[in-house]
């Protein structure tokens, strides 16, 4: 009697848990309100499996609880009740990976008109390239770094001349305009989160990752590393700032160019230009 | 399959080999110490086992501290804290799950449940157990190497895990990590071979396949799938053993640490991922298949009722084990592996929810008309279901790819794993030892500290795991040591952690009772008989209690039934050992 009250406690007491407590989501501030949807789905499905399994087992505790002169029933098997069980259980598992296959092509399928920004982590600091006037970001390797060049650019690459490099310090984004962001990694693993985009994704040194998303909503945003880097990782912070166009603009008329950091380099990248 | 009729001969093959003679010990050192006996082996596994989870425990207070209560405690440095977790998740995971199903609980019930006298291979047997205690010893080594043990995570990421801003990566630490890793893959594969070897091999006339108990058909699936997953881990440790110390680069690309290019070029960091999740993936299932055969039985015997839809049962053990090597990049969704990739395996992943919910549905279903006592390892049996299905139904979530994107290493991935293959298959643990210690010792475990202990246990790590996964919901990842003022943490949050820490001193506060339990009732526990749970598999049948070195005294037990009749119609008592010849009208068990 007491374990079956238990069992059903333990069932009402997480329903309420998931309504009335005050952690949930924070509220959203990308396009990616498909994911959120998919997890409401998927909570609908899972809970109530949940809770008709627990109940029932709690049903069965108080009703066949042993007394004097029960006996079980003896079936081994029962091919109907088996096959039944089997095909519901699969339709509930369809209705979730649907539109969970659904949400991740989308996820994974870039825009065309998405603008490129490049996130560079290293332990245990966030920089980021924007691709200047023409839209391109330069070429870049890892064995190019050095504490003048310290996102490792190819000095000799026309296209990365322009970038605009931002060390250390705070990314900015255009409200509603959709960002392809590439991940590259100086040193280890890291994981670029910011847990209102709802996106994230590894940072693999050796190679360049991505997501993307469309900012919807202005505001200051914390980036969070989500994949363990060594002993700083949960100070490994930082902040992207979505803006209005013109705040936007007004931002990116203050960051320098990968030509204006290295003076030397500018003039020998602009000779071939010269004559 | 063909349904054997009990009690017709025919089914009862002639003893074609003569039985192999046993290695009879004769000293004190060779019965007790380095004893060839699988039932001495399995309490030395087990024993072992439990010794390591105790500082596992005690390493899971200590980041509860300070997670709970950030800044109180000054000793807890972030690389401290890091080398907590991480040592908590291996010895949790390998040292004492995947060692006490397999290594305790396989070498005590396989020879007894199968009606064997003892392993296949005793020598080899009694050598698994050493070197993995050799093994559990390196790791203990690594706690007073010079810079700790190693803080890259239980998952041993390259290339973190062999660099400077990594607690232990130059130092010892993560060199004794591997080595002991690499130690207990070997031990782990000579126990293997005999449990895998022993079930084909060494049952006695009349146990076919079909009719042993799901206990030892969880423990002989998880150990097929360790022999053949465990090889990925080793030759991960291997490789990354020769990153680090001979200086090559199979997880290490080019690589600027701290403004300083390392003399690496061209590895993927990736591939250790691969091959670790090809490993760790079935690792899940190496400890949930043995747990969920364990399970099975507990709830049969102590409803009183046969498992419902036993050949279902086998069968999806089965399924889970085959489908789980394909399923093993539902844990690197975000690790820049292919995004295509993320479509097959999370249809692969889904797909394994289905044999799982049989087997859910099933046991649930042996309750519906059983004849319920509601013995200690019955309520543990309730709880693990209750924990298994709520941790399963999370992992719905993390499986089905998009979900994952916002939830994967956040708090909700540490509440799922926990509630999934900790808690659930701990609670397995804790029914299995309070149902065979008294064919162990010939002693019951004391009820009333059994009951204090189940309650505080079970409500404890609800309680623990269950908000835990709103934090993650709301975005608190996982692996900070503190979350400081972290913008979209409310204050209440901070209250929930504290509030955690505290049930997770209670729950740890428990198992010490536990644990005096154990040790008391060796002298003080009531007398059990040999068969006090009146159960139908042949460990319950021994002529002994605590049964004698070879089982089964002269002559080994015949098999007639299943190890489920329990309420057959027409019987004359409510179950019938699977030794028992007896013809019954209403028995239609296989």
């Amino acid at each position: 009697m007491v374990v079956a009250l238990l069992l059903v406690a333990v069932v009402v007491g997480s329903v309420v848990f998931h309504f009335l407590s005050p952690w949930w989501w924070t509220p959203i501030a990308s396009n990616w309100a498909y994911i959120d949807n998919t997890i409401i789905v998927t909570f609908w499905i899972t809970g109530v499996v949940f809770a008709a399994v627990v109940l029932f087992m709690a049903y069965c505790v108080f009703r066949f609880r042993h007394r004097e002169g029960n006996t079980a029933h003896y079936e081994p098997e029962n091919k109907r009740l088996e096959t039944w069980l089997t095909v519901a259980t699969g339709i509930g598992v369809a209705a979730m990976l649907a539109p969970g296959l659904f949400v991740w092509h989308q996820f994974v399928t870039v825009p065309a008109d998405a603008t490129e920004v490049e996130v560079v982590a290293q332990q245990w600091q966030w920089s980021y390239r924007l691709p200047g006037q023409d839209g391109k970001l330069g070429l870049s390797d890892t064995r190019l770094v050095t504490p003048e060049n310290p996102l490792g650019l190819k000095p000799d690459d026309p296209n990365g001349q322009d970038d605009l490099i931002v060390e250390a310090a705070d990314l900015h984004l255009p409200i509603d305009k959709p960002v392809k962001m590439l991940l590259r990694s100086l040193d280890v693993l890291h994981d670029f989160y910011v847990p209102e985009f709802r996106a994230k994704m590894d940072m693999v040194p050796g190679s360049v990752t991505y997501f993307w998303f469309t900012p919807t909503r202005t505001g200051s945003f914390e980036v969070l590393c989500a994949e363990l880097c060594g002993q700083g990782h949960a100070f490994m912070r930082g902040i992207v700032m979505v803006d209005t166009p013109e705040d936007y603009l007004a931002w990116v008329g203050e960051q320098q160019t990968f030509a204006q950091l290295t003076g030397t380099q500018q003039t020998s990248a602009a000779e071939p230009t010269a004559p | 399959m063909v349904d054997v009729t009990p009690g017709s001969v025919e089914a009862i093959p002639p003893a074609e080999v003569p039985e192999v003679e046993l290695y009879h010990p004769h000293s004190w050192w060779t019965t007790y110490v380095f004893s060839q006996d699988a039932k001495v082996i399995a309490i030395q596994y087990s024993c072992t086992a439990i010794a390591i989870g105790m500082v596992a425990l005690v390493l899971s207070w200590l980041m509860r501290l300070q997670l709970g209560f950030p800044g109180t405690f000054d000793f807890i440095t972030p690389e401290a804290y890091y080398q907590f977790i991480t040592m908590h998740g291996m010895i949790m995971v390998i040292y004492l799950l995947t060692a006490l199903f397999l290594g305790g609980f396989g070498n005590y019930l396989i020879p007894l449940m199968v009606g064997a006298r003892d392993m296949v291979f005793p020598y080899v047997n009694m050598l698994s157990y050493w070197i993995y205690l050799l093994a559990v010893l390196v790791l203990v080594a690594s706690f007073f190497a010079p810079g700790g043990p190693t803080g890259a995570g239980w998952t041993l990421y390259p290339p973190q895990a062999i660099m400077q801003g990594t607690p232990g990566g130059q130092q010892a630490g993560i060199i004794l990590m591997l080595v002991s890793l690499i130690l207990f893959i070997i031990g782990f594969t000579m126990g293997g071979l005999n449990y895998v070897v022993t079930v084909l091999q060494g049952r006695t006339r009349g146990m076919t396949l079909m009719r042993m108990p799901l206990t030892v058909w969880g423990i002989f699936t998880a150990t097929v799938m360790a022999l053949l997953a465990f090889p990925a881990l080793f030759v991960a440790c291997v490789m990354m053993l020769f990153d680090r110390l001979l200086g090559t680069s199979f997880f290490m690309p080019a690589i600027v640490e701290m403004g300083e290019q390392l003399q690496h070029a061209g590895g993927s960091p990736i591939l250790f991922q691969h091959l670790f999740w090809f490993f760790g993936h079935p690792e899940v299932y190496i400890v949930a298949l043995p747990a969920f055969g364990i399970v099975s039985d507990l709830i049969s015997t102590h409803a009183r009722k046969n498992i419902f839809g036993y050949r279902m049962m086998v069968w999806a053990i089965v399924g889970i084990g085959a489908l789980s090597f394909i399923v093993w990049a539902h844990h690197m969704y975000v690790s820049g592996m292919h995004p295509y990739f993320g479509f097959f395996f999370a249809t692969t992943t889904l797909i394994i929810a289905i044999p799982t919910a049989i087997k859910v549905y099933n046991w649930v279903l042996t309750l519906w008309r059983g004849d319920i006592h509601l013995t200690i390892p019955m309520l543990f049996a309730l709880a693990f279901i209750v924990t298994f299905v709520n941790g399963g139904l999370t992992g719905l979530f993390l499986g089905n790819v998009v979900v994952d994107v916002p939830l994967s290493d956040t708090m909700f991935v540490v509440a799922h794993f926990h509630m999934v293959m900790g808690v659930a298959p701990i609670l397995v643990i804790f029914g299995a030892i309070y149902h065979w210690y008294p064919k162990i010792t010939g002693r019951m475990l004391n009820e009333a500290l059994g009951q204090f202990h189940f309650w505080a246990t079970f409500l404890g790590a609800y309680l623990i795991f269950f908000p835990m996964h709103y934090l993650g919901l709301m975005g608190v990842p996982r692996r900070y040591n503190e979350l400081g003022d972290m913008g979209l943490i409310s204050d209440s949050a901070h209250h929930l952690n504290a509030f955690i820490s505290v049930m997770a001193f209670i729950v740890g506060f428990a198992q010490l009772v536990f644990l005096f339990n154990l040790i008391w009732s060796i002298r003080h526990g009531r007398e059990a008989g040999g068969n006090p749970w009146r159960a139908t598999s042949l460990e319950w049948q021994t002529p002994e209690t605590p049964p004698a070195h070879g089982n089964f005294g002269k002559e080994l037990p015949i098999v007639y039934r299943w190890a489920y009749d329990y309420n057959v119609p027409g019987a004359s008592q409510d179950f019938l050992p699977q030794n028992d010849p007896g013809d019954y009208a209403g028995a239609k068990g296989h």
